[in-house]
């Protein structure tokens, strides 16, 4: 089942939350949209599903306009946060209360109601919590339940509301592999949010970077981080160093900690730094170090990151406090940066 | 503007406090501190509640079982029950409908619903009792028409089921309110996104969540229906036997200087009180228990 | 958008970590978008919403807009007369002055119990916490005789207090005294549970400091129970200023010495003169809507005090 978003705007109060936002996903894939937190995934999400109407704009399931299609008519499955388990239901009455929910014609029978729910609870290896209170689970154990539950009623998509977002580390790593297997056992179209760009190259089969309610890249794992289209998107999947380009109308260029290397001496293209911390990591060594003041406030200097292999850092003797010049081996230059910070700004 | 609710954070037991070093005070004060509060908490509210029984059974049980069994006392038990009969399960309905309204959407003019649902708490009982006078009294603004029709509201029954009315306004509502604006809208969500209807979300997912601040606050209702005084005295008009409740009741032996039969009729809604807030005890231990399992 | 980013350091590069510190919503926006309905998601507004003002139009609203349609009937002259009648004036010393005296005594007091409540253990606790509600669940005329009763010549405390020269039941003393009573868990349940969500890292911080268990408490609690500690003195004012029922038994009634401002409106309404007490009431009527918006305002104060929601 294919998900199609079109032109989607949404304005909360004085608050652009979606900007004319176009997606497609298609049948069977599993898609993160990542973002900093406020940036309208969520908000993309929940009109995905119906739970919030876009001031304009349509949601195309399959081809289907389900723009006016409730979201109790919807048919699709929702993943929320804090899972939203019935705490006074049984871990198997939550997720059977869907299929009890429809109508006399279309319920099936208790039986078969009761078999769709082991069936369910053994996919998410949970059988033997059937007649336990959400209470007495473990937060990535209720999580399962909700995604069971969510199952259950036979969902043409599957939207996941930063389905790790409250479990603690371990837990999360755990279940983001499980989530992967599960997605390809059962090819369920699916959507989950996430702020985490690890979680989302992990786990999906592509990702949507969404930035102040517009879509800025939508790609890949690999290709997102390798063939970054936007400085945002370049920074936001890693560590940037911003240069000034002396020769280009755009301003700036950025370099990845491993792109930078340290010279001794000044050259035209060098920054000159102070180094304050030396890190040796193994085969590397991360130096962060404070662009030299020229002028201006001091929180307006530029920090750099830059990671070197052991063998350059020897003949450099850093050490904290000393002034050496940082230059980019290559740089990333970006059309629309200035144009997309600025206007998103404003 | 509840102060009663009886939602809450799971509650710190005083030991928390007492066994660490930077916040414990040392024995003397803590004890002297204890006495005065017992003190006064003897002299102000126990006081007052065995009197009222002492008194009740000052002159034997057969003077007060002849005292609450008696006919006028019975017809007041009567009415009394009447008038909680009709206005706790108005009020429950009102109650839940405005907390739904309140808790589940955003709206403009909400803290103006608000304040109207606060305003009975802060009006003085007789203004309320004055109100319905105003309206359907002999001189009230429906008072000529009632009369031609043959109605009767002021110095009957439904007046007093009105000034009930009034001053149970908040305290369904006010109980509902906070427990369903911290619960939020996720679970109600899930079960729409599962294809629940509204009443069936209604039904098996809101209500169970909110049962007991809603069982507390229909006792609390009742409990301030059966026991109004101020109100119902300005529009009952005092006819024994017709328009007496209870508590009138209670004034009318007082000033007859029947004091122990007063006390005895007293103790019946003393006995009331007691019921209530043992049940709002029970109430909040179950409540407590369920917060304890869920932070387990 | 209200973004605080100027444009000067909007540009994405500046490390470390700068994506943080940029694309973050300003708070403001977030709450407005957390806030936001399901619009159509969940049913029932319209049915929830309609039955709630149709019942408070009927049982409050519209005998309201009546006292005060009344009110506005009279003439200034009459309603001057009939508020500022010297017999009139003398109520509100009584019920104001009794009702202060009574909210003073239940913030230092009810502060005291609530302290204790929440701090220490000890036997009967449990029983003092579930009693302190006592005053909301027991009718008021019950109230009122049980008071009279032991306030009275001869009384358990009427007696000997009588034996020092002190005359409460029927003197402006009785009225105090009830007003003490159902005022109490007023204060006691407001600061309840602001004193147990007070983190005791502050109180813990401030020894660390080097600061006295009186200092700590004086600078350091008191104050973050202020907002606290006003609300239930402005809820038990206010509830004492309009009380009736516990308060006639006990007040003797007589006129410019114990007579309180609700007793004169029904006093009024008896002898007919609807005009006379609809104007003490509206009057009454309208320091309630004041008080109300002060106790409004100052649960605001102690809910962004404490963090905690209404």
């Amino acid at each position: 089942m294919s998900i199609r978003v079109e032109n989607i705007s949404k304005q909360f109060g004085g608050f652009k939350a979606l900007d004319n936002v176009t997606l497609d996903v298609p049948s069977g894939e599993l898609v993160a949209l990542l973002g900093p937190s406020g940036c309208g995934k969520t908000t993309l999400l929940r009109i995905i599903a119906g739970l919030e109407n876009a001031d304009s704009g349509r949601v195309l399931l399959d081809g289907d306009d389900a723009s006016d299609t409730h979201v109790r008519e919807r048919q699709v499955g929702f993943v929320f946060q804090h899972y939203a388990l019935f705490k006074h239901m049984t871990v198997f009455e939550n997720v059977a209360f869907g299929l009890r929910a429809r109508s006399k014609k279309t319920r099936p029978t208790d039986a078969a109601i009761a078999q769709k729910v082991h069936q369910l609870l053994e996919l998410v290896q949970l059988d033997w919590a059937a007649n336990r209170f959400p209470a007495q689970l473990s937060g990535g154990q209720r999580q399962r339940i909700a995604l069971a539950r969510a199952l259950a009623v036979e969902p043409r998509v599957l939207l996941l509301d930063e389905p790790f977002g409250a479990l603690d580390a371990k837990v999360r790593k755990e279940l983001r592999r499980w989530l992967r297997r599960l997605h390809d056992e059962l090819h369920v179209t699916s959507v989950f949010v996430t702020h985490d760009q690890d979680e989302a190259v992990e786990v999906s089969d592509r990702i949507v970077l969404i930035n102040h309610g517009r879509i800025e890249q939508v790609g890949a794992p690999t290709e997102v981080y390798q063939k970054p289209a936007s400085a945002f998107v370049f920074d936001f999947l890693g560590t940037a160093n911003r240069f000034e380009i002396s020769d280009a109308a755009q301003g700036y260029g950025y370099a990845r900690p491993h792109e930078t290397e340290l010279a001794l001496s000044a050259c035209h293209d060098t920054v000159a730094v102070t180094v304050s911390r030396v890190q040796h990591r193994g085969a590397t060594t991360r130096i962060e170090a404070l662009e030299q003041v020229r002028s201006g406030p001091k929180s307006d200097h530029r920090y750099f990151e830059i990671e070197l292999p052991l063998v350059a850092v020897g003949s450099l003797d850093l050490f904290e406090g000393k002034v050496v010049h940082v230059r980019p081996t290559r740089l990333h230059v970006f059309d629309r940066q200035i144009a997309q910070s600025a206007g998103a700004a404003s | 503007m509840s102060v009663v609710n009886i939602v809450g954070t799971l509650e710190r037991s005083p030991a928390i406090f007492e066994t660490r070093a930077a916040t414990s005070e040392p024995a003397w004060a803590k004890w002297s501190l204890i006495a005065v509060s017992i003190a006064f908490f003897s002299l102000f509210l126990l006081l007052p509640l065995v009197v009222v029984f002492v008194e009740a059974f000052a002159k034997g049980w057969s003077l007060y079982k002849d005292a609450v069994t008696e006919a006028d006392a019975w017809s007041a038990i009567k009415l009394t029950l009447i008038a909680a009969a009709i206005s706790v399960p108005l009020n429950l309905v009102f109650g839940v409908a405005a907390a739904w309204a309140i808790a589940k959407f955003e709206f403009r003019g909400k803290q103006i619903l608000l304040t109207l649902i606060d305003l009975p708490f802060s009006v003085s009982p007789v203004i309320a009792g004055l109100i319905y006078v105003l309206l359907f009294g002999a001189h009230g603004w429906f008072g000529p028409w009632l009369k031609e029709n043959d109605l009767k509201i002021i110095f009957a029954v439904p007046g007093i089921v009105l000034a009930t009315m009034f001053v149970t306004v908040p305290f369904v509502a006010r109980e509902l309110i906070p427990l369903m604006q911290a619960q939020g809208r996720e679970e109600e969500e899930a079960a729409v996104v599962l294809g629940a209807s509204g009443w069936r979300v209604f039904w098996s997912v809101t209500l169970p969540n909110v049962k007991w601040a809603l069982l507390y606050g229909v006792i609390l209702t009742n409990a301030r229906a059966m026991g109004e005084f101020g109100a119902v005295s300005v529009v009952s008009g005092h006819i024994r036997g017709q328009t007496n409740t209870l508590p009138l009741h209670i004034e009318i032996l007082y000033n007859e200087y029947q004091f122990t039969a007063a006390f005895a009729v007293a103790s019946l809604l003393a006995m009331l009180a007691l019921v209530t807030l043992g049940a709002k005890s029970l109430i909040e231990w179950r409540q407590k228990s369920v917060l304890k399992e869920l932070q387990s | 958008m209200t973004a605080t980013t100027t444009p000067a350091n909007a540009g994405f590069g500046t490390p470390p970590y700068p994506a943080e510190a940029i694309h973050r919503r300003p708070p403001e926006t977030q709450t407005a978008l957390r806030t936001r309905p399901g619009r159509r998601v969940l049913p029932g507004l319209p049915l929830s919403l309609g039955v709630s003002l149709t019942y408070l139009s009927i049982v409050v609203l519209l005998p309201l807009v009546a006292l005060f349609a009344r009110t506005f009937s009279l003439t200034f002259d009459a309603f001057i007369d009939a508020v500022f009648a010297p017999r009139v004036v003398a109520t509100y010393l009584v019920s104001f002055g009794a009702a202060l005296l009574a909210a003073v005594t239940n913030v230092v007091f009810g502060g005291i119990l609530a302290w204790v409540l929440v701090r220490y253990s000890f036997p009967g606790r449990k029983l003092v916490d579930t009693l302190i509600d006592l005053p909301f669940a027991l009718p008021t005329a019950v109230a009122g005789i049980a008071l009279t009763a032991i306030y009275a010549k001869n009384g358990v405390l009427g007696a000997p207090l009588e034996a020092l020269g002190l005359k409460v039941a029927f003197t402006p003393i009785g009225i105090y005294v009830a007003m003490v009573f159902i005022g109490l868990p007023f204060v006691v349940r407001t600061l309840q549970p602001v004193l147990q969500d007070h983190e005791i890292e502050f109180e813990e911080a401030a020894a660390s400091l080097g600061a006295s268990r009186l200092r700590t408490i004086i600078r350091v609690i008191l104050p973050a129970m202020i907002p606290a500690l006003l609300t239930g003195f402005a809820l038990a004012f206010a509830r004492a200023v309009g009380e009736y029922g516990s308060i006639i038994f006990i007040a003797g009634n007589v006129p410019y010495v114990s007579e309180i401002t609700p007793l004169i409106i029904i006093t009024k309404l008896e002898q007919y003169d609807y005009a006379g007490a609809t104007a003490v009431a509206s009057v009454m009527l309208v320091i309630s809507f004041v008080l109300l918006l002060a106790i409004n305002l100052l649960q605001a104060w102690t809910a962004r005090r404490s963090g905690r929601t209404l």
